[in-house]
């Protein structure tokens, strides 16, 4: 039998690792990221039933933004602003070669 | 989920490395670029755009390093799973001293196996017998023994486990596929961010004479959790 694979989506693994790093550098306990993911899928979990898919990981990345927003580490505007940037480096890049930035 | 992910990882794409996601869903309505051909590269789901750009940010910053971000990545893709409990279970089937000692505290002898860190820094092993069958959950968010499980699976982070493993554990189980002995009790446990817990399972019948790495092929990870029972052979 395959082992299942741990993530889903590649976007899970990395948003995982960020925090996981994030943790293991300093920038908050663990304990206090619990507490806030578990309010952040209490709010989300309100009007529907989270699947523990998709929605646990959003459920997550909101959590994160919020935390480091809050914590200084990464500002709301830029935050938007680099989404935007890769939004737009992969409209522009061809299909199949390297996605950048520049 | 409908569709398989895959990753690709490009060389030279600059210090963040490159990773794209593929996803086969010729089948599924909802995918925004279902097209025969793409004329520019399939963009990524809005999550997943913002998770770019927190790294980004992040390792401009100096506040990240991608190379740890990949070897975490690695570790629990590859390198960390059930097999680590396993281990454990099938070492205190037929080890009675360290299954005494586990039960006791398990933290030294996890330790000593090379099984700690990460998630697993207070670890409580309990152990199912006829009278008693645990179960184990995170009501609050997703408390899981990383360094002998892994990641845990999309279940057990639901809504639906999470609520209804406290309230109706019976169910939950014979929704596993599990049946216990009316007279069995059972006990449900609440991980936190500072105890996580893992099941020994009883260890089946028909396996007198097994050696450890014969009965770790019969430990699952449900049967970790409390969710299904080790497999006879």
């Amino acid at each position: 039998m395959r082992p299942e694979p741990a993530f889903e989506a590649p976007w899970h693994a990395q948003l995982f690792a960020l925090t996981v790093h994030l943790n293991e550098a300093g920038h908050f306990a663990w304990p206090d990221w619990a507490d806030r993911f578990g309010a952040t899928l209490k709010r989300h979990g309100v009007d529907r039933s989270l699947n523990g898919g998709d929605d646990y990981f959003l459920a997550w990345l909101e959590t994160l933004e919020t935390l480091l927003t809050e914590t200084g580490a990464a500002e709301a505007q830029a935050l938007q602003d680099m989404r935007a940037a890769w939004e737009a480096a992969y409209l522009r890049t061809p299909h199949g070669a390297p996605v950048t930035l520049d | 989920m409908g569709g398989i992910y895959a990753r690709m990882r490009a060389g030279a794409s600059g210090p963040l490395g490159d990773w794209t996601i593929v996803r086969h869903a010729a089948h599924d309505p909802a995918m925004p670029h279902d097209h025969h051909d793409h004329p520019h590269s399939l963009l990524p789901s809005d999550p997943a755009l913002r998770v770019k750009a927190l790294e980004t940010i992040l390792t401009q910053k100096g506040l990240v390093d991608p190379a740890a971000l990949d070897e975490i990545i690695d570790t629990y893709e590859n390198r960390i799973g059930p097999k680590n409990g396993a281990h454990v279970v099938a070492r205190a089937w037929s080890d009675a001293a360290f299954r005494a000692a586990l039960l006791a505290d398990a933290d030294p002898v996890l330790a000593e196996m090379g099984y700690y860190g990460r998630q697993g820094e207070h670890m409580v092993v309990v152990e199912n017998t006829g009278d008693v069958h645990n179960m184990v959950v995170c009501t609050l968010c997703s408390c899981y023994p990383w360094p002998l499980l892994g990641i845990p699976p999309g279940w057990y982070k639901s809504d639906a486990y999470r609520a209804r493993a406290v309230r109706e554990p019976r169910k939950v189980l014979s929704e596993f596929g599990v049946t216990l002995p009316q007279d069995t009790s059972v006990r449900v446990w609440d991980s936190t961010a500072e105890v996580r817990y893992l099941v020994l399972p009883q260890r089946p019948a028909g396996t007198d004479g097994m050696d450890e790495a014969a009965l770790m092929d019969l430990v699952t990870r449900d049967s970790m959790i409390g969710c299904g029972l080790a497999v006879a052979p």
